[in-house]
């Protein structure tokens, strides 16, 4: 394992980490806002109950997401020193405005609405609320527009060997990155919906607290609903701005050979990249694929072959978990839809709830299969066309970087078990009692 | 003009943030001393609950200018201090989930657990981070392409350590002063003590460590090349240093906690200061030839980027400093006894 490997892992083990506890943080913190508007606006104590339930989880993950987030921003320098040299003009400065935009008034206001039951009216702490929630997504467009650069870099010329910025406001504006913000913003809120539902159906389930997990699934149910048809609807123009961008990035997702017109979508395939082939092509739908990358049948779509053996992502990565992704994003509308329909009863229906509860887990899924097709599908780039991923690694000692390695795993996973355990305990204490 | 502008930015930042963080990491050290009992360390670790993270956020704020404005010396500089910089980072992680997990619990067991992890993850960072700025001023081994040829023992010489141990000694007495401004009884009154004992071996530190800079560096030949340059900032900077040192004793014998804990902060930014103004232009000398030195006209931005976040540092930063000022008066009462919350 070089230098080069153990980065890469490295980088990917960090950042699927913070990964695990991000979307929550972006979800959750809109519902607790919600949840404290409803008491402020009502005076109903059950939704104050609620903010203080739900917000008790949603420390501890936000917790560990910011921890976990001071690696990443020194990653780049430690791991990716001639990336940070030839890109930073454009690069480094998304990621200052982040922290100066995003991360004081996050990091701030969480402290103030943890600590300020008592010493702000209900009005104020629910303003704390709502800065952290705003804040959180401030700071995704950031780093979601970092990211987008990287996956399509414009407003850039290169000069005196390196990457600078040119046109700031391409750059903010771009569609591509208006795509990937929206889409992970709206897969953050479906996690964050359908991670309500779970935890409010193992409580109806087991017919406790009836009314006030009812009206956290309904809370839930509703934002799963909504961000999970517009998820279909968008990630559809998310794989078109992938044809127009990333042709190679494409070809891989749909284990695609053969440059064609009238290129078939196909129901099911099993890629043997070894051979440059599939070992089982299934279910083909004529010019379906031309339809879908370029809004007609006739359109002709790049073959895998047709790229240098160099430029061509791992194929079998990049593929399942685009097939995995998109069959998620098929089954979470009609999920939510059921417990939609249901929400006002749902506490009869002990089946649709265990379906909620055991659910949990496929949104997580969903979300890194995301990012594995996005990164893992960029590759052999680092910065897509301009720089390759293995011209951007620092040139350091190897033993360094195993012992980081080695350590950020270890340290990770203890911290990861440790706050499993505590959400789990904070969700078996269950909500206070209400007093009067 | 802009480079200038941004090479002072970029060490008010650093400075800003030892200043603040400063008290956490320092007083995180002492907890396992200072506080004697549970409900002491109870109190200790209120003092720092509700700061710890909007302080953090000044090194990531710190870190991100520096790629930013600087992105060669971030790239060289960090991945020059890789191992150091990865056991700050590991030990700032182990302060956070401490700080953070530690009341999740009433369990004694669970906060003794925690509370050797605000201590281990105060103690690394408070050292390290002196270890690294000695040896930023020294100059490390890096060659024109800025690649560093030493190894971790090149880095633990021992003018780095003697700045470890500096930047250690001024934070304990920033904590220590931190403490006396957030309690009342015998914990102000142990907080003052502990503060007054560490003065002098701070200042003995802080003159070896002046000492030790004339043979290690060239910082004052930068004071004595360019007297008029040079001239603002080399009065400035030693009445800042030594009348933040001599506030500290004055106001601990007038039981001012405040002013205390404000000199305090002032010798911190003076000490820091002192090191900066001294590298300019240079950020980062290299100990093999002066002509690998990354200065500001070689590991600089180009000029619409340093532009463009000039315009957001002037317009976000004071806006921050104004809630954060808003925050801690929020929460200036003393701590007493437990409050919920967390
Ligand atoms: C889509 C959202 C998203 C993505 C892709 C990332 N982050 Fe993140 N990050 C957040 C969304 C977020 C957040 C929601 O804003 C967090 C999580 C919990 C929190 O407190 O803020 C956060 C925290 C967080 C922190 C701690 C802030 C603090 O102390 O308050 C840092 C330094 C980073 N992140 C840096 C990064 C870097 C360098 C990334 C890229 C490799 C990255 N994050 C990916
Ligand atoms: C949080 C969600 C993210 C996940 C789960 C993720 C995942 C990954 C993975 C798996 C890799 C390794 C790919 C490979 O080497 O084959 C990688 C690489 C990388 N990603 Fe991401 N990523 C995320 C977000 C980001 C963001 C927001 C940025 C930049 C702003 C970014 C920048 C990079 C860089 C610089 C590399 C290293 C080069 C490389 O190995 O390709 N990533 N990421
Ligand atoms: C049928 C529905 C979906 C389609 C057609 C779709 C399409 C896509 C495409 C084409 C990409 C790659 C974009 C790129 O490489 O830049 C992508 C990325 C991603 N997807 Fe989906 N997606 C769908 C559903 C979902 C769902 C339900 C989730 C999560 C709950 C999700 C989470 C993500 C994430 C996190 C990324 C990486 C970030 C990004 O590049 O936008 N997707 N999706």
């Amino acid at each position: 394992m070089d230098v080069l490997f153990l980065s890469r892992l490295q980088f990917a083990a960090a950042t699927y980490f913070h990964f695990l506890f991000v979307p929550l943080t972006l979800g959750l913190s809109i519902l607790i806002a919600l949840m404290e508007t409803k008491y402020v606006r009502t005076g109903d104590v059950t939704y104050q109950r609620m903010a203080k339930f739900w917000g008790k989880i949603f420390l501890v993950n936000f917790a560990v997401g910011v921890v976990t987030g001071i690696t990443l921003e020194f990653q780049f320098g430690t791991n990716w020193a001639n990336y940070s040299k030839y890109v930073g003009d454009v690069f480094g400065s998304l990621l200052a405005i982040e922290a100066s935009v995003a991360f004081f008034l996050e990091s701030t206001f969480i402290a103030v609405w943890a600590l300020g039951w008592k010493r702000l009216s209900p009005k104020a702490h629910a303003i704390s609320i709502w800065l952290v929630a705003l804040a959180s997504n401030i700071s995704a467009f950031w780093i979601l527009t970092a990211n987008a650069w990287m996956q399509n870099p414009v407003g850039y010329v290169i000069r005196g060997g390196r990457a600078e910025l040119e046109n700031f406001w391409a750059l903010i504006t771009q569609s591509f990155a208006l795509h990937e913000i929206f889409h992970t913003l709206a897969g953050s809120y479906i996690l964050s919906g359908f991670f309500v539902m779970a935890i409010s159906s193992y409580y109806l389930l087991k017919r406790q607290h009836i009314d006030f997990f009812k009206r956290s699934f309904a809370m839930g149910v509703t934002m799963a609903l909504i961000f999970s048809v517009a998820e279909v609807i968008q990630g559809h123009m998310n794989g078109a701005e992938v044809a127009k961008y990333q042709p190679a990035k494409l070809a891989a997702m749909e284990s695609f050979w053969e440059t064609k017109a009238y290129a078939p979508q196909y129901l099911f395939i099993i890629p043997d990249e070894k051979n440059e082939r599939n070992l089982v092509e299934f279910g083909a739908m004529p010019g379906m694929l031309s339809m879908l990358a370029y809004h007609s049948p006739k359109a002709t779509v790049k073959g895998l072959k047709d790229f240098p053996k160099d430029e061509r992502p791992p194929v079998a990565i990049t593929f399942w978990s685009f097939r995995i992704m998109v069959a998620l994003g098929f089954l979470f509308p009609i999920l939510a839809f059921l417990g939609w329909l249901k929400r006002k009863t749902i506490e009869n229906y002990p089946r649709l709830l265990r379906l909620f509860l055991y659910a949990l887990p496929l949104p997580y899924i969903a979300l890194q299969a995301g990012w594995t097709l996005t990164e893992v599908g960029r590759q052999p780039w680092v910065v897509y066309g301009v720089l390759k991923t293995k011209d951007a690694v620092s040139m350091i000692d190897r033993s360094q970087v195993l012992f980081s390695f080695v350590g950020l795993v270890g340290l990770y996973t203890i911290i990861g078990l440790i706050a499993l355990y505590l959400i789990v305990k904070f969700v078996k204490e269950g909500p206070e009692v209400a007093q009067q | 003009m802009l480079l200038s502008i941004w090479f002072f930015l970029w060490g008010l930042l650093w400075a800003v943030y030892f200043m603040l963080d400063g008290f956490d990491l320092g007083l995180g050290t002492l907890s396992p001393f200072i506080a004697k009992d549970q409900r002491e360390k109870n109190i200790v670790h209120q003092a720092i609950g509700p700061f710890w993270d909007g302080n953090e956020v000044w090194l990531i704020a710190a870190g991100g200018v520096t790629f930013a404005a600087f992105p060669t010396a971030y790239a060289v500089l960090f991945s020059s201090f890789y191992s150091p910089l990865m056991i700050i980072l590991f030990a700032l992680i182990i302060r956070g989930v401490s700080v953070e997990f530690r009341n999740k619990s009433t369990d004694p067991g669970w906060q003794k657990l925690w509370d050797v992890g605000i201590f281990v993850g105060s103690f690394l960072p408070a050292i390290l981070f002196g270890v690294a700025f000695a040896n930023i001023f020294k100059g490390i081994p890096i060659d024109g392409n800025g690649v560093f040829h030493g190894s971790l023992m090149d880095l633990l010489n021992p003018y780095g350590l003697l700045g470890g141990l500096l930047f250690l000694c001024l934070f304990l007495v920033h904590g220590a002063l931190w403490l006396s401004v957030k309690t009342e009884g015998s914990l102000r009154e142990r907080g003052f003590r502990y503060a007054k004992a560490l003065w002098l071996p701070s200042l003995l530190v802080a003159a070896g460590f002046l000492i030790a800079t004339w043979f290690n560096t060239s910082l004052y030949l930068n004071y004595i090349e360019r007297p008029l340059f040079y001239a603002i900032p080399s009065v400035l900077i030693p009445l800042a240093v030594l009348g933040g040192m001599a506030g500290i004793l004055y106001f601990i014998r007038k039981q001012h906690a405040w002013y205390a804990w404000t000199s305090s902060a002032i010798t911190i930014v003076g000490v820091t200061f002192f090191g900066i103004v001294g590298l300019y232009p240079n950020l980062l000398p290299s100990s093999l030839n002066a002509a690998y030195n990354l200065t500001i006209y070689n590991a600089a931005s180009s000029p619409l980027t340093l532009k463009i976040m000039l315009t957001v540092v002037v317009i976000f930063i004071p806006l921050v400093i104004a809630y954060q000022v808003w925050v801690y008066r929020l929460f200036s009462h003393t701590v007493t006894e437990e409050e919920t919350g967390y």
